[in-house]
């Protein structure tokens, strides 16, 4: 059973407010999401009544916090469909997931020699880990191209994989909006007798996630896409790597003993969390998540087709070649992720304009330089639409879109 | 909110559609590069420096109305003056766009010659996130005169 966004969209107190008099069309969800008012509640109420330093202290109170944090572990766990709860290890972000495999699992097992294959639409988080680990490796880094509507090329997938340790890849673009054929490309990596790792920074918030039917081997996302709050966000790992892998940062909650002469780790996932976490954060995951689930992630994702369909039909309708949809047309294949670029109004330039009517779009680089230069901009503008967003907040992008026109006089 | 006039006033459209002084300079012209990396613009500035007079000027790249609208008042109000006088003129133009100045041993501001079309910019103040489009040619433009010492 599908939902009605304008229902989902009074659940989110901020899309309640009104610039001079006007309700805000949020259209930049990829960036970051709204909160629901069940989220902000969760946050709130245990802050007021459970908030206590978790896996340290005997008193109640502190049980109770600790078992608060380890139910958003439980929650995680089943939202991904992971096999083990101590496989959900909690981070500060996406980044710093991607961060921990590269300085971990790469330091640990990368010779100079040894590649890295990346796509060329990759966000900044999945390139400059792995440019830093090439830096002090000695390692090549490969690179994924792309065909000319958006998608992967995968022409010559086993010769880029030949040699390579780890493919590292996107589940979704944050630009392009590109869905990945992700069970395919870790079966390729496997076959290789490279790891794969998946960004589900975008896919994850969007879609039905099952980190087993992937067959991944690392998949990282963030809190803050998907409803929830920002400062937390996961890495899962298989845990057979996770066991052999050294840890990340050191500190508190991560070791088993300490000595003068060294220290020995923490079982998972303490490993590999050092130091106080972001306790009421994971509170509010977990409600997020649960916020998502009691909508159903096959109806976010058939929403978002919807939107998406009725989005590049209205532009394109309206616009014709003045606008130009980067990324796959095929609503199939992408998520609801629209860059464009409008006659030849500068991104900055229009998302001003929009901004006077409160449409929220993006513009800019979108932490995706390579990216950008494939596609020959400096910047795009991106509208990006989630659960709250209906048919209608598409018919105010395109009706703002045509003061730009007007205003530059192209 | 403050409206769109303020921002994109018909001068400010006119040398974004018409830049002047656009192009390249051969060396020995100095050449300085600026980023802008919130959004991913980018500008050259060419510069002949003679006797501690910029004697010509180029602008390159590509940027948002805001930019490069920027660059070409300023290629148009640096041509042919004394270093002095331009160092002069950036700092003004800095604390038009409400930028603090870090160095206190810096002289007095002269300010007795008027701004001319570059008051045309004086409505971007009020759009914070704007500034830094405004203000990336003169950051280059001062990269540029350092280079040329
Ligand atoms: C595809 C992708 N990967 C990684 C990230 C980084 O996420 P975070 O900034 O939450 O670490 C983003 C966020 O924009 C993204 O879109």
């Amino acid at each position: 059973m599908s939902f009605d966004p304008i229902v989902v969209k009074k659940d989110f107190p901020l899309l309640e407010r009104e610039i001079n008099g006007r309700s805000i069309v949020y259209l930049d969800s990829a960036n970051t999401s709204q909160k629901p008012r069940q989220v902000i509640d969760a946050m709130s109420r245990f802050t007021e009544t459970s908030y206590a330093p978790i896996n340290r202290s005997a008193y109640q109170l502190a049980a109770e916090s600790t078992d608060a944090f380890e139910a958003a572990r439980a929650a995680v766990r089943r939202f991904i469909n992971a096999p083990k709860v101590q496989e959900v290890i909690f981070t500060k972000n996406a980044t710093e997931a991607l961060n921990l495999v590269a300085q971990s699992w790469g330091v640990a097992n990368l010779r100079a020699g040894d590649a890295i294959l990346l796509t060329h639409m990759e966000h900044h988080a999945n390139i400059v880990p792995w440019h830093m680990l090439a830096a002090e490796r000695g390692v090549e880094l490969r690179w994924v191209p792309l065909t000319a509507d958006g998608l992967l090329d995968l022409t010559n997938l086993p010769t880029l994989l030949d040699g390579a340790k780890i493919f590292s890849f996107t589940a979704m673009s944050n630009v392009l909006g590109t869905l990945t054929p992700v069970r395919q490309l870790v079966d390729a990596a496997h076959a290789a007798g490279a790891i794969a790792i998946v960004d589900g920074c975008q896919y994850v918030p969007h879609n039905p996630t099952d980190v087993q039917a992937w067959g991944a081997d690392f998949v990282a996302f963030s809190s803050h896409k998907l409803c929830g709050p920002s400062g937390i966000g996961v890495l899962w790992g298989r845990e057979t790597l996770l066991e052999e892998m050294p840890p990340f940062l050191g500190g508190g909650n991560m070791i088993a003993d300490v000595r003068l002469d060294g220290f020995s780790c923490a079982e998972l996932p303490a490993k590999f969390e050092a130091g106080t976490p972001a306790i009421t954060e994971a509170v509010g995951m977990h409600a997020a998540i649960s916020y998502l689930s009691s909508l159903g992630m096959d109806n976010v994702r058939a929403h978002e087709v919807e939107v998406t369909t009725y989005a590049i039909d209205k532009l394109k309708t309206r616009y014709g070649d003045d606008i130009t949809i980067h990324g796959p047309v095929d609503p199939a294949v992408r998520g609801a992720t629209l860059s464009f670029k409008f006659k030849d109004v500068h991104p900055h330039d229009v998302s001003q304009v929009l901004d006077q009517s409160n449409v929220c779009v993006r513009a800019g680089h979108h932490c995706a330089k390579p990216l950008m230069k494939l596609l020959g901009a400096n910047a795009t503008a991106r509208a990006s639409f989630y659960i709250y967003n209906s048919t209608a907040d598409a018919d105010a992008l395109a009706d703002a879109l045509a003061n730009a026109g007007d205003l530059f006089g192209f | 909110m403050p409206g769109l006039e303020d921002l994109y006033r018909e001068i400010i459209l006119d040398h974004y559609r018409s830049p002047r002084n656009r192009g390249e300079l051969a060396p020995p012209a100095v050449r300085a590069e600026g980023h802008n990396p919130l959004c991913g613009d980018e500008i050259q500035v060419y510069l002949d420096v003679k006797d501690g007079i910029v004697t010509d000027i180029k602008i390159g790249g590509q940027g948002c109305s805001i930019s490069q609208s920027s660059a070409s008042m300023m290629s148009a109000a640096v041509k042919g003056k004394p270093i002095a006088e331009i160092r002069n003129l950036v700092r003004r133009f800095k604390n038009m766009m409400s930028i603090e100045e870090d160095d206190e041993s810096t002289p007095p501001l002269d300010e007795s010659k008027p701004l001319g079309d570059l008051e045309a910019l004086r409505g971007v103040v009020k759009f914070p996130v704007r500034i830094k489009c405004a203000t990336l040619a003169w950051n280059t433009l001062l990269d540029g005169l350092d280079q040329s010492i």
